[in-house]
């Protein structure tokens, strides 16, 4: 079966200019990702900022293009599709509901944008599907004529969901849905999205810096540093066994609520390498306790089996393994 | 045993364009020396404000008002401005969230660092050098002597905080203040930083008073800690007791709601508190979160008195959940 999302090689640069007399240096955001998104999976995608999650996810909507690469949503190249097809098929949800709603409509009718955009039916059969999605997310009839500033953080982020899911897409990006909200407000929305996803039969990309998020609503994780995936696996996996020791750090600085344990002891250096100019071989070397010669000179190699992908020289399949 | 800072009754009103909203009310509680305290709660519960009060650096338009403020013995209710700026830096210091904004973008980290020091404790130049880079040094900020010369913007997030932290023990205070204080970075630095400001705590014996939103953060570090609702505290205890056996169904709420590794079954429904946090202008009557509460019932409405059990606070009058069901 076609996988919903495939992306094959996929690199994007950015080039920053450093002031009047610095000339232009190239960032490379993404760099040679590969990842497929089965249908109804949820991909958790994790990494620090910077490390080029987000980028993903906009090359994934087609709002900036690959430089190299090329993405498939259903088997269809999002270079060929337009923007109206994208629309139907991939809706994104940011991290921000205060930034994303315009102030000056009632939520009605931001709901009911997308479909006036799209041509979609009649202004009054918009406005009923509006309300109706609105319900669905937790917002009844008696607020369809409020504006966003009269509605808390999480009413809003129900707003974006709603806008997101009214033109029935099959693919939602949601980039750090709960960042922004407060602890009983982000399980509402998490609780919310779950039940969508079942409900509609929908496939996310869930972008999000915390890890017992990730790992509560993912199926399978993808962890990116410095523009590359370095780990994908099923979620039990990657959380049971981690690989890459990035992936260990990362699981290692998670904080649960357990006052018999201290702060741990990541096993990361000070070392924090500039993304403008990447570290030569394995990016993660300087920082990698455990990190030999061949990873300060030379790159690592995808190595894929039955428990997922792992780009580390410790855990290349030839050589060595680690445990 | 005195405690080193104690607060009785301490309130915050901010005056604005819609009335006054009273940010922190009626708030009381203490820090013994070398103990870490946790202020815990969501946005605009009052955590952060409260910290403010205390060090007098409310914005423009807040004031204050407390029956006790007292530190190292002193009644801070009583000190000259002059004074606090004085206490400021060298016997309390704040660490705050974000480190770029609290450095100034213009001076060197040497700069910054030194001039505590030598405004502080009257040293000389060549004393106040020497005296940073051994901070550098202690919180692990390795060629120590050439940083001093950098600007904050050449330093990452996690190299800003460690000399924001440097910057807050120079003049080795009793009391740290920590807002949000790794908020704003990556995990994995998120817990170096974490690491590094309890060791130094421990190691130089300074009480903290950490501000979170951050349950794991709170565990983790804390001694005891403080729950805040709605501008008032609504349950204080050590925190063992308080994760084994939170008394406020508030408390108990905010603990079902995160998703805990190992502990909540991956996509199972995650504890949920409707509604949202009431308005803070106008007084209040009865408890704040009654609205949201499962177990309301009539006298909820009425004036909430504290209970106790031991060293155990909490502002509720309905039945505490027997243990076995916690």
């Amino acid at each position: 079966m076609t996988p919903m999302v495939e992306a094959r090689g996929v690199s994007r640069s950015f080039s920053i200019g450093r002031g009047p007399f610095g000339g232009k240096r190239t960032f490379r955001a993404v760099a040679d990702v590969d990842l497929t998104i089965g249908r109804g999976e949820v991909l958790g995608l994790v990494g620090e900022s910077g490390s080029g999650k987000s980028t993903f996810g906009r090359m994934l909507l087609g709002l900036i293009a690959p430089d190299t690469g090329t993405i498939r949503i259903g088997g269809a190249d999002v270079a060929a599709i337009g923007r109206a097809g994208m629309a139907r098929r991939i809706q994104p949800v940011f991290q921000d509901p205060y930034s994303s709603l315009n102030p000056r409509k009632t939520i009605a009718s931001i709901v009911a944008l997308p479909l006036a955009v799209m041509n979609i039916g009649t202004a009054r059969g918009r406005r009923k599907r509006a309300i109706d999605m609105l319900a669905r997310v937790g917002l009844p009839g008696r607020y369809a004529d409020v504006y966003p500033g009269e509605l808390s953080g999480g009413q809003r982020q129900r707003v974006a969901i709603a806008r997101a899911l009214v033109v029935e897409p099959q693919i939602v990006m949601l980039d750090e849905p709960t960042s922004a909200l407060d602890v009983s407000v982000q399980s509402q929305i998490l609780n919310l999205l779950l039940d969508l996803r079942r409900d509609l039969g929908l496939t996310y990309l869930f972008i999000s810096h915390n890890l017992a998020v990730i790992e509560h609503v993912a199926t399978r994780v993808a962890v990116m540093y410095l523009g590359r995936i370095v780990e994908a696996a099923d979620r039990d996996a990657l959380f049971g066994e981690p690989r890459h020791p990035y992936t260990r750090a990362l699981l290692a600085s998670v904080l649960t609520p357990d006052p018999a344990l201290g702060v741990p002891d990541v096993g990361l250096g000070l070392a924090f390498p500039n993304p403008l100019a990447p570290p030569p071989g394995c990016p993660f070397h300087p920082r990698c306790p455990d990190a030999d010669t061949r990873c300060r000179m030379v790159p690592p190699r995808a190595f894929q089996d039955a428990r997922g992908m792992v780009v580390c020289h410790l855990h290349n399949g030839d050589t060595r393994m680690v445990t | 045993m005195t405690a080193l800072l104690s607060v009785e009754g301490l309130s915050v009103d901010i005056a604005t364009p819609r009335g006054t909203l009273h940010a922190v009310r009626d708030v009381s509680f203490h820090v013994d020396r070398g103990e870490t305290l946790c202020l815990v709660g969501e946005s605009g519960c009052g955590k952060s404000m409260t910290a403010f009060a205390l060090m007098g650096l409310l914005p423009h338009g807040a004031t204050r008002a407390a029956s006790g403020l007292v530190f190292e013995g002193e009644d801070l209710n009583r000190a000259s401005p002059e004074r606090l700026s004085r206490l400021r830096g060298d016997r309390m210091a704040m660490i705050f969230q974000e480190p770029m904004t609290a450095l100034n973008p213009v001076y060197t980290i040497g700069d910054q660092l030194t001039e505590v020091h030598r405004r502080h404790k009257g040293s000389t130049r060549r004393a106040a050098r020497a005296r940073a880079v051994e901070l550098l040094e202690m919180v692990g900020i390795t060629a120590a002597g050439e940083r001093l010369g950098q600007y904050p913007h050449q330093l990452s997030g996690g190299l800003r905080q460690r000399v924001m932290i440097a910057m807050a023990l120079i003049c080795g205070p009793t009391l740290v203040i920590a807002d949000e204080p790794t908020t704003a970075l990556d995990v994995t630095i998120q817990a170096q930083i974490l690491r590094l400001l309890v060791g130094l705590q421990r190691e130089l014996g300074i009480a903290l008073l950490l501000i979170t939103h951050d349950l794991g953060v709170v565990a983790r570090v804390a001694d005891r800690v403080a729950v805040m609702y709605a501008g008032a505290i609504i349950e204080v205890a050590p925190a063992p007791a308080l994760f084994a056996r939170p008394h406020h169904p508030y408390t108990r709420g905010l603990m079902t709601a995160i998703p805990v590794p190992g502990k909540t079954r991956p996509g199972e429904r995650l504890g949920a508190i409707p509604g949202v946090v009431p308005s803070l202008f106008g007084e209040t009557r009865g408890c704040a979160f009654r609205e949201r509460c499962a177990h309301a019932t009539a006298i909820c409405a009425e004036p909430i008195a504290p209970r106790s059990e031991a060293d155990h606070v909490w502002s509720c009058v309905l039945p505490t959940i027997p243990a076995e069901a916690a």
